[in-house]
């Protein structure tokens, strides 16, 4: 559809504080487009997740955003380590974060399980080494 | 009077056109067009940060005055418990109710018995487990409206009683038809209030049609005749019926005591409600039963329509509180169900999209980002608009034009002048 609306955000690996900017910008575009309630929480929560993986894991990274009237599509890549196991990584509980990470209260092994929970399309591209990339897509039910 | 009724006003002739409001307000819901500041009345939510920061106290905010009290044979006033924390060496709340009645009124009924009241219904609402969890207080107005325009997940979320002040009103009226015999249309319920929010509430209200009060008057109005009043009392009636954890309710985190558990939060300041809201809306907020969020700092003794400090406020009502019994206020049978609201809360979808239509909107918004890249994006206010994000979406609204950004008025200006000595 020619009509999308491209998001562009560069997520900093520096400061925790931070991770949260890009999902809140895009939950007030999705509120001032007037979409579904439902499916600007889901989009909201799903990346704020993923946005958190990137800086607790990967050291930042960016997200791409389309908005179509009908779904929602993110695209959040890093240059991070890769994730050697996903079927592992995809179980709840399980977590890798450091310790200082799970002081502040992340690391509960609920990131991805979370994300994939709130999301209704997930696919994750990844190599050890390189990054990961994965996308997102968030259905506007009607 | 149009759709919304709005406490906050604007004094224009005292108002210069400077943007202390227009950047301080919560929900963008100011601008300023030729020279003078404009209250956009549908995103408006009464929370009285602009009568705080204008310097030259150009906003202002309408409130019953103490002439209205004559209109009715019976009147009750219902004050809120930050009046209590509003006089200097002050032993007893009985001596401001004393006070109250020597002044004019008929008889008093603490909003602080009321709060014992909701307190209770809501400890026992999260008993039987019936709510959606977290519970937001629907006691600050300005919060319930925050909520209402822009966190429309979490409107299921709000305590669904009426705040104290309604349900003080309500048994306040109730009594005095009981005591005189009159109708009820022949009594006065007047709230002494330390917010404009709590006055348009009045108003307007969120849960029923009409509310049981038939007006508010500013804590600041009533004041100065209250406290010559009370420093000429002879003797001081024994009137106070109010627990400490009613009188609590005056500042932030007493509504959120009063439930009696661990798993509660209070927030307070129309900036961290905001980040608050916002955590709670993406589910990083858990393990919490109970939020408690006051628009003002320091919660309801930080409203703007008080005379004191909201710290020393809060110093006097703990002082107050002290050698007072836990409550002294319990639910009749019966009387939960009346707390009950008679209105669903909704979420007011249309006050800050683009366009009911989607894709519509979209084109708006594509449009917007198009304009923000020009702009120079630092969010200084002259154009009348808040940021430069703001300005974009009053052009696209068809509201505003890009030469109102003195930077692209100066810019055009240049171009024009470089062409015409070009042509020379």
């Amino acid at each position: 559809m020619s009509n999308a609306i491209h998001l562009h955000y560069e997520v900093s690996g520096e400061d925790f504080t931070r991770a949260g900017e890009a999902s809140g910008a895009v939950k007030k575009r999705l509120k001032s487009l007037g979409f579904n309630p439902d499916a600007i929480r889901r989009t909201a929560i799903a990346m704020y997740e993923a946005e958190i993986n990137m800086v607790i894991h990967a050291d930042g990274g960016f997200c791409d955003v389309d908005i179509y009237p009908d779904r929602i599509e993110i695209l959040l890549s890093d240059h991070g380590p890769g994730i050697p196991d996903v079927e592992k990584a995809m179980q709840e509980g399980y977590s890798t974060a450091p310790d200082n990470v799970r002081s502040l209260g992340f690391g509960a092994g609920m990131g991805l399980p979370n994300i994939k929970k709130y999301s209704d399309e997930m696919r994750i591209e990844t190599t050890i080494g390189v990054g990961t990339n994965l996308y997102l897509t968030v259905k506007v039910k009607t | 009077m149009g759709k919304y009724f709005h406490s906050v006003q604007l004094d224009a002739e005292r108002c210069c056109g400077c943007t202390n409001c227009l950047k301080r307000c919560p929900t963008e819901a100011i601008r300023v067009h030729n020279g003078k500041a404009k209250i956009l009345s549908e995103r408006c939510i009464d929370c009285g940060e602009c009568i705080r920061i204008c310097p030259h106290h150009a906003k202002r905010a309408n409130s019953a005055t103490i002439e209205e009290i004559k209109k009715f044979a019976y009147v009750v006033a219902i004050p809120a418990p930050a009046l209590f924390g509003q006089f200097n060496n002050l032993d007893s709340i009985d001596v401001v109710l004393t006070g109250l009645k020597k002044m004019g009124f008929d008889d008093v009924f603490e909003v602080s018995r009321a709060a014992e009241l909701v307190s209770e219904a809501t400890r026992r609402l999260i008993k039987e487990d019936k709510l959606k969890k977290p519970i937001i207080s629907s006691a600050c107005p300005a919060v319930v409206r925050l909520i209402k325009i822009r966190f429309p997940e979490l409107c299921g979320n709000v305590l669904p009683l009426f705040a104290p002040i309604e349900v003080a009103a309500r048994i306040a009226r109730r009594e005095a038809i009981a005591k005189t015999g009159l109708k009820s249309e022949e009594i006065g319920v007047f709230f002494i209030t330390p917010c404009p929010a709590k006055v348009t509430e009045i108003n307007m209200p969120n849960y029923t049609d009409k509310s049981a009060c038939d007006g508010a008057i500013a804590v600041s109005r009533i004041y100065p005749v209250l406290t010559h009043t009370m420093d000429h009392l002879t003797e001081v009636e024994s009137l106070g019926q109010s627990g400490l954890m009613g009188i609590g309710w005056a500042t932030s985190g007493g509504e959120a005591a009063a439930m009696l558990g661990d798993k509660y939060l209070a927030a307070d300041g129309i900036e961290n409600v905001i980040r608050v809201l916002e955590e709670l809306e993406d589910e990083h907020i858990r393990n919490v039963d109970f939020i408690e969020l006051n628009a003002c700092s320091g919660g309801c003794v930080g409203g703007v329509l008080n005379v004191e400090n909201p710290y020393v406020a809060q110093a006097r009502i703990q002082n107050l509180r002290k050698f007072l019994p836990v409550s002294l206020n319990h639910l009749e049978d019966g009387e939960l169900d009346r707390m009950l609201w008679e209105k669903e809360l909704a979420y007011d979808a249309d006050i800050f999209r683009l366009d009911k239509d989607i894709s519509k909107a979209m084109e708006m918004m594509s449009h917007m980002e198009g304009i923000i890249e020009n702009l120079p994006q630092l969010d200084c206010g002259s154009c009348g608009a808040p940021t430069c994000r703001a300005l974009a979406e009053d052009i696209v609204r068809g509201k505003a034009k890009e030469t109102d950004c003195i930077f692209k008025l100066r810019e055009k200006i240049q171009n024009v002048y470089d062409q015409l000595k070009n042509t020379i």
